[in-house]
């Protein structure tokens, strides 16, 4: 009789050996090009690394990951392990109940100084919107590029200046959207930046603000994909075009185009992980969202592409390009000579007006 | 055994030979149908069945009932048309919903729905659950209003009643730029919120300029591919079917190439003095750069039919009209076009209606001017995540490509359609 018990846990033991070497897939969701390269040098390289059962398959989704995971949650089918989303979508997900809420101090690592996660993280960041599923990576912020060869003399240098035709002739590209052209535009016509979305509640405000982005509208062109505005600029389209940061920086320090950033009002956004609900692996992606958060790694992510971590811990361990060798500091949004002025996108107001202020905007954009 | 009297022709064992006749015919019907229904499953589950579901989005409305169960079957009793606010029942009833919603985060979800009708419900409703979960006891009417004024707004409450069913017919309205009054009257929208119809008779007039201009194009190229000798008219067929297998953004990207202000026609028209360097032209991302590149794009589908029905008609029909005293005009036009119409008739059909679902190319080349329905049903669909909205739309623009099928039926005849 011993024998069979023995000879039994021997072949559970085999079956759990198999079960264990066999590799467990995570199936990660972001933007592609080089926004993954990042994340596959900063987070899955080293993860895979210490971790030989884990494999991480990246799947590009961008902007069409929402759809996606409403569509797998409401079927009852998540293959889905983790998404890298925006605030803005993170928030729409987290209110339809498509992804889990989180624990900050129980599935985040601490600071190597002991701060817990909670404190580290960037205020208000993990509570994004009211909501508790988003677990912040980047500082990303949209702003102003121009071409440096478009103007004699005095060049751009504040968001007064984009909207002056005048003094900076040529065409702008902004991103068709309400979002962030409806903020420039009030503070542009001289509305103080708290007041905006005070404003922005009201027909008059939006009115005013469509009637300063009336000044240049014939001169614009809209952009709805990121990689569109860098195009524009570096093939002398516009002069001057709202455009993600860390874009930016590719099309003037690795392609050397003759282009430079205006910093004046840029645009904060967050981007970070969400979890789906009903996912399988739930207890695996728990712990590479760990190592992938910590301090070390998101520091680690600044080597490869311009964008801010999202703790503070990680800001001082923030170094060089690992390719270019430039001193990546000054390239970074959150750096404090560029955001002397910040807009920060009031996301429980947005929730409240977006689809009409889609309407609204759209219907400005056909007249 | 005696022979029947009557004169019933039977068979061998007795039946009637219609009868017999009969149970073969059934019975190869039946084998018949056994063939097809592999296709026949296909169709429902992969076709019938998910657009179906889809096009139930656009009335569906059991959020509110689902998630507010109490509220929705105790606002029942309250009358909207009187300015009273309803009764501490139907409050306590809320509160209860509320605080299980909290709990089981549905909250967001109704928040996003009724802030579809009413901006602002979303942030109420956010706010609600947090404030909702401290409430123990009475009075609940009170204490709500002190969460947040708008509780004792009645016009939140007839958002609420109205939006109780389970059916809803706000998505249609809203695709009709329209909405339903506080009271309950189909309404206008406000003028800066419409869009929709003017998207709608866009797509239409445009899709209608592209099948046009593609049957001008294509009329020409199919008739040189149907007559010119073997040789020649392969190489033609390899210069319409190259672009063809290319990728639709391949081709998109192109045309941003080619027609941008300092792109490769500018570049020459600066060059041959045409144009000054100040006076480039705008040719991209705007309806010219729609209706080029999406003329481009579906030339291929107007020239292959009507290609394949220029080839069946006989080179004698134009001799003999000729012979019988006809000039080469009148031959073309009386005896050769009309040979052609079925071929018109699917390519005009085809290349409208891909226009008018069209996409990717009106988004990258479309700018301000040269959007179509479907990007906003895109918009929808992927951004803003409102499916019911996005449904009424398709089911709008499914009901429009039904109504101009039968109207070409009617006119032209889908028989007369020939696609190869």
């Amino acid at each position: 009789m011993k024998r069979v018990w023995s000879s039994l846990a021997m072949v559970a033991a085999l079956a759990l050996a198999a079960g264990s070497a066999q590799a467990q897939n995570l199936n990660v969701v972001s933007w592609g090009g080089a926004y993954t390269a990042s994340q596959q040098q900063a987070y899955h390289d080293p993860y895979m690394a210490a971790n030989p059962g884990v494999k991480i398959v990246n799947h590009d989704l961008g902007s069409g990951a929402l759809a996606k995971l409403r569509a797998e949650v409401e079927s009852g089918k998540v293959t889905l392990d983790l998404i890298d989303m925006t605030a803005a979508d993170a928030i729409i997900a987290c209110d339809e109940g498509l992804v889990e809420p989180i624990e900050p101090d129980t599935w985040l690592a601490a600071a190597p100084d002991g701060t817990p996660a909670s404190k580290d993280f960037f205020a208000g960041t993990l509570t994004v919107g009211g909501t508790n599923c988003f677990i912040p990576q980047i500082v990303y912020s949209t702003t102003f590029g121009y071409r440096t060869d478009a103007f004699k003399g005095k060049q751009p240098s504040s968001l007064l200046d984009v909207f002056d035709l005048k003094a900076f002739p040529g065409k702008r590209a902004l991103e068709k959207r309400p979002n962030n052209n409806m903020e420039w535009a009030l503070i542009a016509d001289g509305v103080p930046a708290k007041d905006v979305y005070k404003m922005l509640s009201t027909d008059e405000g939006v009115a005013r603000a469509f009637a300063k982005l009336d000044t240049i509208k014939d001169q614009v062109i809209w952009w709805t994909k990121g990689a569109q505005p860098p195009q524009l600029l570096a093939d002398g389209e516009v002069v001057i075009a709202s455009a993600y940061n860390g874009r930016l920086f590719s099309a003037i320090v690795e392609k050397k185009q003759p282009i430079a950033i205006v910093w004046d009002w840029q645009a904060f956004d967050l981007d970070g992980w969400v979890v789906p609900k009903g996912g399988k692996n739930l207890a695996a992606v728990k712990k590479y969202v760990r190592f992938a958060t910590d301090t070390q790694r998101l520091a680690d992510q600044a080597k490869y592409i311009s964008y801010g971590p999202a703790r503070h811990s990680s800001a001082g361990l923030v170094g060089k390009h690992a390719k270019l060798g430039v001193d990546m500091k000054p390239h970074m949004p959150t750096s404090p000579e560029n955001s002397k002025t910040v807009l920060i996108s009031d996301y429980v107001w947005w929730a409240d007006h977006q689809a009409e202020l889609n309407d609204k905007f759209n219907a400005w954009l056909a007249k | 055994m005696p022979t029947p009297t009557d004169d019933v022709m039977r068979t061998a064992d007795g039946t009637p030979l219609k009868i017999s006749l009969q149970r073969a015919l059934v019975r190869s019907r039946l084998r018949a149908l056994l063939l097809v229904l592999p296709l026949l499953a296909f169709v429902l589950v992969f076709f019938l069945f998910p657009i179906g579901h889809m096009l139930f989005r656009s009335v569906d409305n059991r959020i509110v009932g689902s998630v507010l169960p109490r509220t929705a079957v105790a606002i029942q009793d309250w009358d909207p048309d009187r300015a009273k606010l309803p009764d501490e029942a139907v409050f306590e009833a809320l509160v209860r919903d509320i605080q299980a919603a909290f709990k089981d985060r549905t909250l967001g979800r109704v928040g996003r729905r009724l802030n579809y009708e009413k901006p602002g419900m979303s942030s109420l409703f956010r706010k609600s659950g947090r404030g909702a979960a401290r409430i123990t006891g009475a009075p609940y009417r009170d204490r709500m209003i002190a969460i947040d004024k708008r509780w004792g707004d009645s016009s939140t409450w007839r958002l609420i009643h109205r939006e109780s069913g389970a059916l809803t017919s706000a998505y249609f309205l809203a695709a009709a730029d329209l909405k339903l009054s506080e009271r309950g009257a189909i309404v206008r929208q406000p003028e800066p919120r419409r869009i929709y119809l003017t998207l709608f008779y866009r797509t239409l007039w445009m899709s209608g300029l592209i099948t046009v201009l593609c049957l001008l194009l294509g009329y020409p190229v199919s008739y040189l591919l149907a007559t010119l000798p073997l040789r020649i008219s392969n190489l033609l067929m390899i210069l319409v079917l190259l672009p063809f297998w290319t990728s639709l953004l391949v081709r998109t990207t192109a045309w941003i190439a080619l027609l941008q202000t300092e792109g490769v026609l500018n570049d020459i028209m600066v060059f041959a003095g045409l144009l000054s360097e100040d006076g480039r032209l705008q040719m991209i991302h705007n309806k010219f750069g729609t209706v080029v590149a999406m003329v481009h794009i579906l030339l291929p589908f107007m020239i292959l039919p009507l290609y394949s029905v220029m080839k069946t008609i006989p080179p004698s029909l134009m001799r003999a009209a000729r012979s019988l005293g006809a000039t080469p005009f009148t031959a073309f036009v009386r005896v050769y076009m009309p040979n052609t119409v079925a071929g018109v008739g699917a390519g005009c059909i085809m290349v409208f209606i891909l226009s008018i679902g069209y996409y990717i190319t009106p988004a990258l080349v479309g700018g301000r001017t040269g959007t179509f329905i479907s990007n906003f049903i895109a918009l929808h669909v992927g951004e803003t995540l409102n499916w019911g909205l996005a449904a009424a739309l398709g089911a709008l623009l499914l009901g429009l490509v039904l109504a101009l099928y039968l109207i070409y039926d009617r006119i032209v005849g889908v028989d007369n359609m020939k696609l190869g």
